[in-house]
């Protein structure tokens, strides 16, 4: 390489109880590139970034930066050399303002005097194209400005090498091309760049060379645009896993649930309030709803589920009034759930396969005059982790011992076999390996097969185009239309997002406030 | 009632809020760095008995303070072992303390029962010590009084205007988050809940040397409780804790005026009043829950272990 070495790894292994989550990794990034980190959900990239930025001390290894070789103490001596890192989970605090998250990890006297560092952050974010109050509480931001916090806050630490962990899940199309092109910059100006994902377009599009990891292993080094994304994805998973499901359209029943004018205030002061919702569900159907989290897809699962209660007649199902029935009557009448956070709310984590399958599907005859029939149950457990391939030691292991992919199998199991007429599903392939997602995927148009109507939340716009017949968008508590799938692009799709699209209610001009 | 009693009332409120104030304060403190210690009251009688012995046995009641505020460290230093170094429950290391304190403080102080000591002088402030009913009320008091109103507004520019207040905001509410930020967790909370052992100490001692001069067994009567339900009913705002400490103290003097007065209602029941009164004012104050969870610090009662 002509240019300038910034950072090597060499052999780097971490190992946990269990397993080796790093098993010699080899990695360089040169000064101004821009370089893929790609791998599955349990490759060992989270690891692998911890311990550059210093988290972690690594096992083994070497670690070798601007061709002098390093031990980091903590993020704090990274952060001194240069290193900065951007969170998947943001590192923001909520109830602290902009300039405030900025000062605390900046050196003391750089932010005594907050006036100055408030010019600053403004300069920078303005020169990079990242709009930015100072003033502002985190907790009012969007999850695109919180994101530019953490970028102007290593900019402003003056990094040379930027970590990015898979900045755009959490974005609409429109402002992963405002980063992208943030990013574009950076690098001209000779920041190196880390890029984090398994969106292989978008590492295509964007990155000058890409490592691939699987099973803690770098299974490839290529140059992104030279390579198919059917290439890339092998290598990420393997010659076994099928890559996705082929998905055959089918002409739905009829209208089975129905949403009118759904209001629903939260009281939760970081939440957000469902604003007249209308939409219509026919039986052997799959709808999806897109949109960037926090925009009013938690509240519409807890109104669906009965766990928040609307207005009686806002939600009929059936033709039968449900918006003020709780989750027990909801469930009765063929409503299953299957909530975004798997361990805790689908999941109880310290409880077995086997009671956690009682906890929703005790109508299946498991439950006799208050006394549980345990060798139901148990046979139900087996049969969900026999159908579903759930990969675990035994059906009394706990919950939290699973791993992402497999508890969501699980889970979705449990609710497909219960044979529900509605089931609305929020992100269910979140952080799940390729070969469960696609597991999951066929198990949601198995259900819509048998006849089922599914409602799909999900923040994965390839995941709702390959799944779903018809689809739109939340924004700000608001629903989009729903159109047909094959009808909408990509580009209108993100506008949705955004919010720009035509108000339910024709005399309200749509200035929502999140 | 006449101007004279009115501000007699006043002066005594002020005197009986003054304890509650400082352990309040301190635990405030200790809390916002997301470390719940209910272990206040045995810090307080700790501190009340180290600092009665220390007074009595020295004939200096700066030493009896100095003393009690070092004994109040020394019991958080017990429960900061164990809840942070150790990660252990917060709850039931911050009990297990207040069991310890009351048992611990009866047995040392079990020979200085009954004897008195000199307590603190009041001193008046000059000139402003003339100004009518507030005068007496604020400028005419013992030196603990004037000391809590220093530490009440040193730890309110602290936690609004300091970059250690903004640390110490940062670490209550994401201690992970903080982490990655290069911010050194442990021992933010470990100062925090030494602060808080300081000023239940010192609370006890105002209780042993000034507000009644003499050691009695568990003579904190639940204070210590009080000041726990005060900071969270003052939503963490240190101004707010002022407010119910004198509140409390107000409520607690009444009831001896509404005896005075001649009120012949069941003693128990005015006894009640103070604990009451707070309590109810302070749950009105916090009843918005969206400006409440702005203050609060996130990451309460949950133990802090740094990943290797």
């Amino acid at each position: 390489m002509a240019t300038a070495q910034r950072l090597k790894l060499e052999n780097i292994v971490k190992e946990y109880p269990g397993c080796r989550a790093n098993d010699g990794v080899q990695l360089t990034v040169n000064a101004g590139e821009i370089h893929a980190l790609l791998g599955e959900n349990g490759a060992g990239k989270s690891t692998l970034m911890k311990v550059i930025y210093g988290v972690i001390q690594p096992d083994a290894g070497s670690i070798t930066w601007n061709g002098h070789p390093l031990t980091l103490q903590g993020p704090a001596h990274a952060r001194e050399l240069g290193i900065g890192m951007v969170f998947q989970h943001f590192s923001l605090f909520e109830t602290l303002t902009v300039a405030e998250n900025i000062a605390l990890s900046l050196p003391a006297d750089q932010a005594r005097d907050r006036r100055k560092l408030e010019a600053r952050i403004s300069e920078v974010s303005e020169h990079y194209g990242m709009a930015l109050d100072p003033r502002r509480y985190v907790n009012s931001l969007s999850i695109g400005e919180r994101q530019r916090v953490e970028i102007v806050r290593c900019l402003i630490q003056e990094s040379s090498l930027l970590i990015l962990d898979e900045p755009t899940s959490v974005l609409t199309p429109q402002e992963v091309e405002t980063l992208f092109r943030t990013l574009r910059q950076l690098s001209h100006e000779g920041c190196s760049i880390l890029f984090i994902s398994h969106k292989l377009q978008e590492v295509r599009d964007l990155c000058h060379r890409a490592t691939v990891l699987r099973q803690g292993r770098v299974t490839g080094e290529c140059n992104p645009a030279e390579v198919s994304t059917d290439d890339i994805a092998r290598m990420m998973v393997g010659n076994e896993t099928p890559l996705s499901t082929q998905v055959e359209p089918r002409e739905p029943g009829e209208v089975l649930l129905n949403v009118r004018e759904l209001n629903y205030r939260t009281s939760d002061p970081f939440g957000t309030s469902l604003q007249a919702l209308s939409m219509s569900l026919r039986a052997g159907e799959i709808v999806g709803i897109a949109g960037v989290a926090g925009n009013g897809q938690d509240e519409l699962l807890r109104a669906l589920s009965g766990e928040a209660l609307v207005s009686n007649d806002s939600i009929t199902l059936n033709g039968v009034a449900i918006g003020q029935a709780k989750p027990a009557v909801r469930r009765r009448l063929g409503v299953a759930v299957v909530p975004e956070e798997r361990l805790g709310r689908g999941a109880v984590p310290s409880m077995s396969l086997v009671d956690n399958s009682l906890l929703t599907a005790y109508g299946e005859g498991m439950v006799n005059t208050g006394w549980v029939a345990m060798g139901k149950v148990r046979d139900y457990a087996s049969r969900i982790v026999e159908a579903f391939g759930v990969r675990t030691a035994s059906i009394d292991s706990h919950a939290a011992s699973l791993s992402g992919g497999n508890l969501q199998k699980f889970i979705i199991g449990r609710e497909a076999m219960q044979q529900p007429k509605l089931l609305v599903a929020s992100h269910p392939t979140w952080g799940v390996d390729v070969g469960s997602a696609v597991a999951i995927h066929e198990a949601l148009v198995r259900l819509r097969d048998e006849g089922a109507a599914v409602l799909l939340i999900s923040e994965d716009l390839d995941e709702l185009f390959q799944l779903c017949g018809r689809m739109g968008a939340i924004c700000a508590g608001r629903l989009s239309p729903l159109v047909n799938t094959s009808e909408l692009t990509i580009e209108r799709l993100g506008q949705w997002m955004a919010g720009d699209f035509p108000s339910a209610a024709p005399s309200e001009v749509s200035h929502a406030v999140a | 009632m006449d101007a004279v009693l009115i501000t007699n009332v006043l002066a005594a409120t002020v005197v009986a809020g003054t304890p509650l104030l400082l352990v309040a304060l301190g635990e405030l403190v200790c809390e916002r760095s997301g470390v719940l210690n209910l272990g206040q009251e045995g810090m307080m009688l700790m501190g009340a008995v180290i600092g009665f012995i220390a007074a009595t046995s020295t004939g200096s009641l700066s030493m009896g303070i100095l003393a009690a505020m070092l004994g109040g460290v020394l019991m958080s230093m017990l429960f900061a072992l164990m809840a942070i170094t150790l990660a252990a429950n917060q709850y039931a290391a911050g009990l297990a303390l207040t069991i310890f304190g009351i048992g611990l403080s009866s047995f040392v102080g079990s020979g200085f029962v009954g004897q008195s000591i000199d307590g603190f002088d009041k001193i008046a402030i000059p000139l402003l010590s003339d100004i009518p009913v507030i005068g007496p009320v604020l400028f005419n008091q013992d030196l603990l009084v004037y000391g809590s109103l220093l530490i009440f507004v040193l730890v309110f520019c602290f936690l609004k205007y300091s970059r250690g207040g903004l640390i110490l905001r940062a670490v209550g509410e994401s201690p992970e988050a903080a982490n990655a930020n290069g911010l050194k967790v442990l021992p933010v909370r470990y100062m925090a809940v030494a602060f808080g052992g300081a000023m239940a100490g010192l609370a006890g001692a105002y209780l042993s040397l000034a507000y009644t001069p003499m050691w009695t067994e568990n003579m904190t009567a639940g204070r210590g409780w009080i000041a726990l339900a005060l900071v969270v009913f003052a939503t963490w705002k240190p101004e707010r804790v002022l407010l119910g400490a004198y509140l409390f103290g107000a409520a607690s003097i009444l009831h001896l005026v509404l005896q005075g007065l001649g009120w012949n209602s069941s003693t128990e029941l005015l006894a009640m009043l103070p604990y009451v009164v707070t309590i109810i004012v302070l749950v009105l104050l916090s009843w918005n829950p969206a400006r409440t969870r702005l203050n609060t610090p996130l990451s309460i009662g949950q133990p802090y272990r740094p990943s290797k």
